[in-house]
């Protein structure tokens, strides 16, 4: 019996339930003559039938959780157990085999042993089954009677029916929060794997990153893990020549469009504008790849540059840089059209012009708000993958050039996730150390964004 | 030129000539005319929404950042059109000051609120002389006492009527002809706007000043010269003591009695 038909029963028991208590509510009604009753009729429904249901669910997923491991212990203590392989592969094997057999989904068997098997198992699994169904309708029916019998004309049913609403609201926006946290524990677990096996000063101080994923995993040569060259190239190209591009030009679009564009051509170009934000970060890349890095190369080669390559920290961080003004002109969008139409009346009055009103009074006020926007757009752009992986290059480059190629954390981790190496070799738990410090580093800059943007709205309001 | 009869030949600072001022469709204001005495308070009151602010606001052209705005007629400024073509606007908004309803210092120190309209027009060549502008309009609005010690505070820090009087320090600093103020009390407390009067009693003979108000008993305390508008006409204008003791239309009289308004 799979947990499916269960819950089915669950909701039809539920729905029995809600008609039930609405058809009682409404002899309330009928009976209190013209009085109100205390809630409407269907919060009386809603409230028994979360009652049948709610309690249902949670021993749904109890059960589906134990149920397995009861048939295997009712099966371990049947007679034909005591001739079982004490441990290992084999034993396993037998067990599953006739597990399957017993339900049907197959039946061949190569292991003779497990035929023994097949007959426990099947009994084991129809008692769990019945244990089930009687212990989901046992639930349904107290919780469905206890919540009938308290239904009253002056019962509050709707305050709890609302209060239930908001437990289920409260759910949903931890489930976010949750998974967050979960992340973050897997990458702490498996980065301390790695720090067992290179350690953390040599992989955040070395400069030099050559993982060799066929090398000897218990024994690996820490100086191959260094991983400033890493840093130096997301940091290179995500926070300094996207910014050089994404700043000034994510400013003064958002200036030109809040302060001179007349409506009809803001109502154009902004969601134009944010088009770009819509833009799958593949095509980006694509773009980087085939578009931009050969017209860098080329431009390279023309003042003389010789040996540019076809793969640069430049033609990376220009369309980087595209790709993050729409952050940045959103963020500075929203916080100069935040400050008072009164300072920009006051500045215009005193004889200003717009571009002095603009630079003096208004980007001063909005400032916060375009830091904050300057700094999630950062941590995007170091976050940002597709475009460094199609145009970047693969080499650890520890240099300023910006003709070189270079490469990046989240280019290194794709790389070592999808090489040859085996799944607990240092090569392949290296991804989750740079995971780790690149999550700290977005999670250091998102904080300090909000901080920033929220001592910017408490000065407005 | 003289269009009101009632009144003495003045040194006229503005006059307006047949003004009306449309919002897209909507005739806001409709075939003003108006002047604007150089020593004397000019006081526009009038229920709400009956045009008196947005008149104030074509005298120095602050119409012009509603875009669907549109001004007929002339209005002038020591006899020159401030609409005609080729107007700088900068320039006539420098010599035209305001000071708006709400109290709206910059988020700067009290000092950079102050300065701001002498350093944006250049009228200071040295710190010394800032210092010195910035002082001497601090002072004539009654504020320097209060804040000489705390120039570098934020402006915004101040109380409402406080900051009142740093947009007035603000707007005297770029040292204007005419000062118009929006209804400037109406968002202060019955102390704060008797500084604000008393303010405006010591600034009056030095600059033209222009103030919108609801408040009559305010227009009668401290205007010379008041103008009753109604429904986007200028009813009555006159002096404040014929308005108030002696209307010639019955509109003002109902509206100064309290029959609407």
């Amino acid at each position: 019996m799979s947990p499916a038909i269960l819950l089915l029963l669950a909701l039809g028991l539920g729905l029995a339930g809600w008609l039930a208590a609405r058809a009682r509510a409404w002899g309330f009604k009928r009976a209190s003559e013209g009085k109100r009753l205390a809630a409407l009729p269907t919060y009386h429904a809603w409230y028994v039938a979360l009652w049948i249901v709610v309690p249902v669910i949670i021993f749904i997923a109890i059960w589906s959780a134990i149920a397995p491991q009861l048939i295997v212990n009712s099966v371990l203590a049947s007679p034909a157990a005591a001739d079982l392989p004490a441990f290992g592969m084999q034993r396993a094997q037998i067990l599953s085999e006739a597990r399957a057999a017993a339900s049907g989904s197959t039946s061949a068997m190569f292991n003779p042993a497990s035929r023994d098997f097949v007959e426990p198992f099947r009994e084991a699994i129809s008692r769990t089954n019945w244990i089930g169904i009687a212990a989901t309708l046992a639930i349904a029916l107290l919780g469905g009677i206890w919540s009938f019998l308290r239904l009253k004309p002056d019962f509050t049913a709707r305050t709890r029916v609302e209060r239930a609403v908001m437990v289920v609201l409260l759910l949903a926006s931890l489930v976010a929060i949750l998974t967050t946290l979960g992340i973050l524990v897997s990458l702490v677990f498996e980065t301390v794997r790695f720090f067992g096996m290179v350690d953390p000063w040599s992989f955040l101080t070395g400069t030099h990153w050559g993982p060799d994923p066929m090398a000897n995993p218990d024994n690996p040569d820490p100086t191959r893990y260094g991983a400033i060259p890493l840093f130096w190239g997301t940091i290179y190209i995500g926070a300094i020549i996207a910014m050089i591009v994404a700043i000034p030009l994510g400013l003064m679009s958002a200036i030109y469009l809040t302060q001179y564009a007349k409506p009809s051509w803001r109502k154009w170009l902004k969601p134009a504008l944010e088009i770009l934000a819509g833009v799958p970060t593949v095509v980006y890349g694509y773009f980087a790849a085939l578009t931009v890095a050969p017209v860098v190369r080329d431009a390279a080669v023309a003042i003389g540059i010789s040996n540019a390559s076809s793969e640069s920290a430049l033609a990376a961080g220009l369309v980087m840089g595209i790709m993050i003004i729409p952050f940045v002109s959103s963020m500075a969008d929203d916080s100069i059209a935040a400050v008072p139409q009164a300072m920009r009346d006051g500045s215009l009055a005193m004889g200003a012009t717009t571009s002095e009103t603009i630079s003096k009074v208004l980007v001063p006020a909005a400032l916060p708000g375009i830091v904050a926007g300057v700094m999630l757009a950062i941590s995007r752009a170091i976050g940002e993958t597709m475009i460094v992986v199609m145009a970047a290059g693969a080499a650890a480059n520890l240099s300023a050039n910006p003709l070189e190629a270079m490469t990046t954390v989240t280019f290194q981790i794709v790389a070592m996730l999808t090489g040859e190496g085996s799944f607990d070799h240092p090569a392949t738990l290296s991804a989750f150390a740079l995971g780790f410090v690149l999550f700290m580093v977005t999670l250091g800059l998102n904080f300090v964004a909000l901080r920033v943007v929220k001592r910017f709205r408490e000065a407005y309001e | 030129m003289n269009v009101h009869s009632n009144l003495d030949t003045t040194d006229q600072k503005m006059t307006a000539r047949g003004v009306s001022v449309y919002y897209g469709d909507k005739k806001a204001i409709d075939d003003v005319s108006i002047d604007i005495p150089t020593e004397y308070v000019t006081a526009f009151i009038g229920p709400s929404g009956c045009g008196k602010s947005t008149f104030l606001r074509t005298m120095n052209r602050m119409n012009d950042t509603i875009p669907s705005a549109r001004v007929e007629g002339t209005i002038t400024l020591d006899g020159e059109d401030i609409y005609k073509s080729g107007m700088d606007v900068v320039q006539l908004r420098a010599r035209v000051g305001m000071v708006f309803q709400k109290p709206n210092p910059f988020p700067k120190s009290i000092y950079d609120n102050v300065a701001y309209g002498p350093k944006i027009h250049g009228f200071a060549e040295s710190k010394s002389e800032l210092d010195e502008v910035v002082e001497k309009s601090l002072r004539r609005a009654g504020l320097w006492q209060e804040v000489k010690e705390r120039l570098d505070d934020s402006g915004t820090a101040l109380s409402g009527g406080q900051q009142q009087r740093l947009c007035i320090a603000r707007a005297i600093a770029v040292d204007p002809e005419v000062i118009l103020m929006d209804e400037p009390c109406s968002a202060l407390d019955p102390i704060a706007t008797a500084k604000i009067e008393e303010l405006i009693d010591e600034l009056k003979g030095r600059y033209a000043i222009v103030i919108v108000t609801h408040s009559m008993q305010q227009a009668a305390r401290v205007s010379e010269r008041t103008a009753f508008f109604h429904l986007g006409k200028m009813v009555e204008y006159g002096r404040t003591s014929d308005i108030f003791t002696n209307p010639q239309e019955t509109r003002t009289q109902d509206y100064i009695t309290g029959r609407y308004g």
